[in-house]
């Protein structure tokens, strides 16, 4: 693997092999040292022209527990508010010796068109509405070792709710939880589904789902709830009519808790917006034997960021035994 | 190379009219032909004898030269990308005699000075007629109408905003009033702004799942259908640019049909590319309006070999490497088109070569109001020739291209034919496919 730029041009024997590759990366950071020298001779360099910080912060762990050196590149601070272009940024850090940018975009393709212009790896953190690999291998990776599946989701079913339309989650995590075999159904209203959906009486080709327009026809027969991040500017070109009528319809709310099944499961990408999507105490969940995985995706976003780092520069089995 | 008003003989080639096909010789003098008949050379004096200079069109076509209803040629203003010299080359190797310069330059073309300095510029540059549109609001802004009098006055015939659609009905309505009373025509960039903010590329399945912003089809065929009553209500002519959805070829079948005066056009990038093209991200497929689908295309064909569509039109719009080279949402959309026009109509369109020259000449040439240009190729005439092949498969490559930009979706495309020979009023400017 010499980028990963998306979920849909990897194999699903390779998504495997990276899930597979971060129960090792997880061991790892169990140790009382919780680090490998596998990347010690590489330098990787966080590309963010959009704020993240928390996925920034996860993969800039992951390299240092990796003892790759780390440089941090954040448009805010950057010459690219200075009118250099983005070209010319991408190939002045590259001829600083950079052997991977973990790049970040408000556009879906710069990081393939980061490919293009330097030699350096390229790790996809974020692309527009396009891909975030990372958190769809993350999640596979949760709610599989969670569930005690290993590799096999087999029959587990899945309600991903809200701005699927806008969402790279959506589109990196249906592809990955689909390669474990979980099914996955859409709940949107029709404006927060992608376009291609809109009118069209079947599924278009590339979306292993099926859509509801209601949570409540679908709460009672879920494994996982996963919730997708609704952002209150949606507003503006009438996706929603109002954060609230969105909560009212599309939010788990302690009505739509109380009908969850007993052992099912919440995920969450973060950042929450308490209140619109998430419209509960979280505090309660337990009491509905409704488990909150959503400490645990951050937890492990660090062991499956260590996997695609790692795997970027070799195959699996290496480096660790014997160290 | 210029035989500088001298002579010359166009021999062995099918002269192609809208009477028909005959292999004739064409003797060219003084800017006009002369003389339209077979075996002409054996009849003439040899080159070395000081006959006419001789230009072997065996086995080619021989008709009046393409008009380009849609150049940007990017000066004033954006010389980086292009110049009017420049695109004059291109425009003369790809077998055109007229092109209908773009108004969008900087400072915009909505007034008599940018216009003629536009016109004269052509004229230096010498290889192909620079027809300068106007624009219809001052600015391209869509709020002021600009001087249509003035420009009309200075020989503008089209007058449009291409790049922004006239979003209000009130601006419009005044100027197709104005444009019925002077007799030019208006062309209309199709777009409702409000429902392609931020877009990039066609909205559909590829846009859903490569999570780029989609630019729906209904934003054209809305202000499609706002102008066409707009034209019934007026009476005055309108030109629709750029068509791109298979809805909008019906649109306009259906206005023809019922006596509008309206033409439309459609480029060879939306006969023969579409959206899936977006999938490696690259930005050189990012253009407005953007590429659809195959059922687009199919239905863009069609219209266009039965006539519902007018002409071929380039929209040709260089834009220097470093404005592509940005991210989708940043690189300005455009495509370069001259030089490949006729390769692709001829490999994509499925018209036959007497409909590819009404597309690319005698319709063109008549929207834009050129009565130099095409004309038959009969005693007469103004002397704008194009000699050109039907066959032979090609694929460009940069080095070809002499353009000052070199963004051009055709480089791993199969094209077809090519273009010989150039006669510019009566100036042999293109000869064995090379430029004077």
């Amino acid at each position: 693997m010499r980028h990963l730029i998306s979920l849909d041009e990897l194999a699903g024997d390779d998504i495997v092999g990276l899930l597979s590759t971060a129960d090792h990366m997880a061991e790892v950071l169990t140790r009382p040292q919780p680090k490998v020298p596998a990347l010690r001779t590489k330098t990787v360099c966080s590309l963010f022209f959009e704020d993240s910080t928390r996925t920034r912060l996860s993969f800039e762990t992951a390299a240092k527990r990796l003892s790759a050196e780390t440089l941090t590149f954040t448009a805010a601070s950057s010459s690219v508010n200075k009118g250099e272009s983005l070209r010319d940024t991408v190939e002045t850090l590259a001829a600083m010796g950079v052997d991977v940018f973990v790049v970040r975009h408000k556009t879906a393709g710069l990081p393939l068109a980061i490919t293009r212009w330097c030699d350096a790896r390229v790790v996809n953190a974020g692309d527009g509405a396009h891909q975030h690999p990372t958190q769809g291998l993350l999640d596979a990776f949760t709610l599989s070792r969670a569930m005690k599946r290993g590799n096999d989701l087999s029959g587990v079913r899945v309600a991903m709710v809200g701005d699927i339309r806008h969402s790279r989650v959506a589109r990196s995590t249906v592809r990955a939880l689909h390669v474990l075999g979980a099914s996955v159904v859409l709940v949107a209203p029709a404006s927060l589904l992608p376009a291609a959906f809109v009118g069209s009486e079947t599924i278009p080709d590339g979306w292993p789902v099926t859509v509801s327009h209601s949570l409540d026809e679908v709460i009672g027969d879920i494994d996982v709830l996963y919730l997708l991040r609704m952002q209150r500017e949606r507003m503006d070109n009438a996706f929603i009519s109002s954060p609230g009528e969105y909560s009212a319809h599309f939010g788990l709310t302690d009505r739509r808790l109380a009908r969850m099944r007993r052992g099912s499961w919440l995920m969450h990408p973060g950042p929450m917006n308490h209140g619109i999507e998430v419209a509960v105490d979280l505090d309660s969940l337990d009491a509905h034997g409704v488990t909150n995985l959503i400490t645990r995706q951050v937890t492990n976003g660090i062991a499956v960021r260590m996997s695609v780092l790692f795997t970027l520069f070799g195959s699996a089995a290496e480096a660790f035994d014997g160290q | 190379m210029g035989n500088n008003g001298g002579p010359v003989l166009v021999t062995g080639g099918t002269v192609l009219n809208r009477s028909g096909e005959s292999r004739a010789d064409v003797l060219i003098t003084d800017g006009r032909v002369e003389r339209v008949a077979p075996n002409l050379d054996s009849s003439l004096p040899a080159e070395s004898a000081g006959g006419p200079r001789r230009l072997v069109a065996d086995g080619c076509v021989v008709s009046s030269s393409f008009v380009d209803l849609h150049t940007h040629m990017r000066e004033p203003g954006r010389e980086e990308s292009e110049t009017i010299a420049t695109a004059s080359r291109a425009a003369a190797l790809g077998g055109f005699g007229a092109c209908v310069a773009m108004p969008n330059t900087d400072p915009a073309q909505d007034n008599v000075a940018v216009v003629e300095f536009v016109r004269l510029q052509g004229e230096r540059a010498g290889l192909v007629t620079v027809a300068p549109s106007g624009c219809i609001t001052v600015g391209r802004n869509g709020t002021q109408l600009a001087p249509f009098h003035s420009m009309a006055a200075a020989g503008v015939r089209l007058f449009t905003d291409d790049g922004n659609g006239v979003q209000d009905p009130l601006i419009m309505r005044r100027a197709l009033e104005y444009a019925r009373e002077l007799g030019v025509t208006l062309a209309q960039h199709c777009e409702v702004s409000r429902l392609t903010e931020g877009a990039v590329m066609h909205e559909g399945c590829c846009s859903s799942r490569l999570g780029l912003p989609g630019w729906p089809a209904i934003a054209e065929v809305l202000m499609l259908q706002r102008d066409i009553e707009l034209v019934r209500e007026t009476g005055a002519s309108m030109h629709f640019l750029h068509l791109s959805t298979a809805r909008s070829v019906e649109i306009v079948r259906q206005a023809k049909n019922e006596g509008l005066p309206v033409t439309a056009e459609v480029t060879p990038h939306h006969i023969s590319l579409t959206d899936e093209k977006l999938a490696t991200f690259s930005t050189l497929f990012k253009v407005n309006p953007p590429l659809r689908t195959m059922e687009d295309v199919e239905s863009l064909r069609a219209g266009l070999a039965d006539g519902t569509i007018d002409a071929l039109a380039t929209d040709h719009a260089p834009h220097a490497a470093h404005l592509k080279d940005q991210d989708l949402s940043a690189a300005p959309p455009g495509m370069l088109g001259l030089q490949t026009a006729l390769g692709v109509a001829l490999a994509y369109s499925g018209c036959a070569t007497r409909r590819v020259v009404e597309a690319m000449s005698w319709s063109p040439a008549a929207i834009a109001g050129l009565d130099d240009h095409g004309r038959d190729i009969e005693a007469g005439s103004p002397a704008n020739v194009v000699v050109f092949s039907t066959e032979g498969s090609w694929r460009q490559t940069p080095e070809s291209i002499v353009s000052k930009s070199i963004n051009s979706p055709y480089f791993d495309v199969d094209l077809k034919g090519g273009v010989r020979h150039v006669v510019h009023r009566g100036e042999v400017v293109v000869a064995g496919g090379v430029l004077r």
